[in-house]
């Protein structure tokens, strides 16, 4: 029988790919999907520990975590398409002009 | 009792773990392949895979709400998002396999690694008990006891999301705002361009009266001639790059095509008649 601890090391190893894709890509929209796929991770463990203790509170902190998320997602991009304007480029190396 | 906890509850023992396991790979799969691939939009195909898994997972976990929230918040708005974005920054851009920071690959699976023995050492001790025996919260209709806990338990934190909306949707118009830096055309203004660019119609379709009606198949005029301004400059300049393949050329289209081909009409080429179109393309 699959119980929570099944999920949450699910989840443990899908937090774990997001970081290293965060860590190595140099598309800061890839990096975007990356950190998306962190908090779906967190997403995915709270709503096992629901389901462990048999209460909703953290269905109800997983529904924060979305909201938080799409409006983290609507201000990155728009950011992220500023920057485009400005350098004709979405890699994260070119966005240098605060360097040094 | 709402369907989702009907289902998740009336599924066998054996389906459950079945669809766990079988989910499990799939999202993990995916997940890498969406920091392996090189290209964006590949990525973000991908992540609507894990995206739908871990829908399907909630579901299995008995939140019915979250699954369908997931469904339609991630996959539907946010994944359709990162797509509009992609877009407009260019599909086939591909992200540079050149380490920039030398040993920085190295040192993120390093990191990763050690993240991952971090994690499961901290989840390994946790005591994670099984799954409750279906209480009164889960028993009970998903969405009316999600409700009663976000407007008595979360009130105040979801009334702080509404200023977070708004603060994100406010931000956004800003961050994405363009000045005009010149009036905007008048109607009778282009209408007099139009007319003075010697083009008053607008151009051929692609693949008109051609044999298919591909976009990369030029139209046939009238007379039979392939007309290369029915094609938009765009695909031209990837088949000249050989980002594509020309499937067939427009000297191929048919016999018909190929016979009446050779005489070009004066006047009908226009370069800068067409670029003026595509204005702006990134590649």
């Amino acid at each position: 029988m699959v119980s929570p601890a099944h999920f949450v090391a699910l989840s443990v190893i899908l937090f774990v790919i997001g970081g290293v894709g965060v860590l190595t890509r140099r598309n800061a929209i890839v990096i975007f999907m990356s950190v998306e796929l962190m908090l779906n991770a967190v997403n995915l463990a709270f709503v096992a520990f629901s389901r462990m203790h048999g209460n909703l509170n953290g269905q109800v902190i997983a529904f924060f975590v979305m909201v938080v998320a799409a409006a983290e997602v609507v201000v990155g991009l728009a950011i992220l398409t500023a920057i485009f304007r400005a350098r004709r480029s979405a890699s994260v190396d070119d966005a240098n002009l605060l360097k040094y | 009792m709402s369907h989702g906890t009907v289902l998740a509850l009336g599924m066998a023992a054996e389906t459950q773990n079945l669809a766990f396991w079988v989910l499990a790979v799939v999202s993990v799969a995916a997940a890498l392949g969406m920091v392996l691939v090189p290209r964006a939009v590949h990525s973000a195909v991908l992540l609507a895979v894990v995206m739908l898994s871990l829908a399907v997972l909630y579901a299995e976990l008995g939140a019915p709400f979250l699954a369908f929230v997931q469904v339609i918040v991630y996959t539907g708005a946010v994944l359709m998002l990162f797509l509009f974005v992609l877009m407009i920054v260019g599909v086939s851009a591909r992200d540079s396999l050149v380490e920039t920071i030398r040993g920085q690959r190295l040192a993120a699976a390093l990191v990763g690694i050690g993240l991952f023995i971090l994690l499961a050492l901290i989840i390994g001790h946790a005591a994670i008990g099984p799954a409750a025996p279906s209480s009164a919260a889960n028993s009970t209709s998903n969405l009316p006891g999600i409700a009663t806990l976000i407007f008595t338990t979360y009130v105040f934190p979801f009334e702080v999301t509404s200023a977070l909306l708004i603060t994100a949707a406010l931000g956004a118009m800003v961050l994405a705002h363009r000045e005009r830096t010149k009036p905007k055309p008048t109607q009778r203004e282009l209408a007099r361009l139009r007319v003075a660019s010697g083009r008053p119609a607008p151009l051929p379709g692609p693949g008109t009266y051609a044999q298919h009606n591909a976009v990369d198949m030029p139209a046939l005029l009238p007379d039979g001639t392939p007309s290369e301004l029915s094609v938009s400059p765009v695909i031209t300049r990837r088949i000249e790059l050989g980002i594509d393949e020309l499937p067939v050329g427009p000297a191929q289209t048919g016999e018909r095509a190929g016979q009446l081909e050779t005489p070009h009409a004066p006047g009908e080429a226009q370069p800068s008649d067409n670029s003026e179109q595509h204005e702006g393309a990134p590649w």
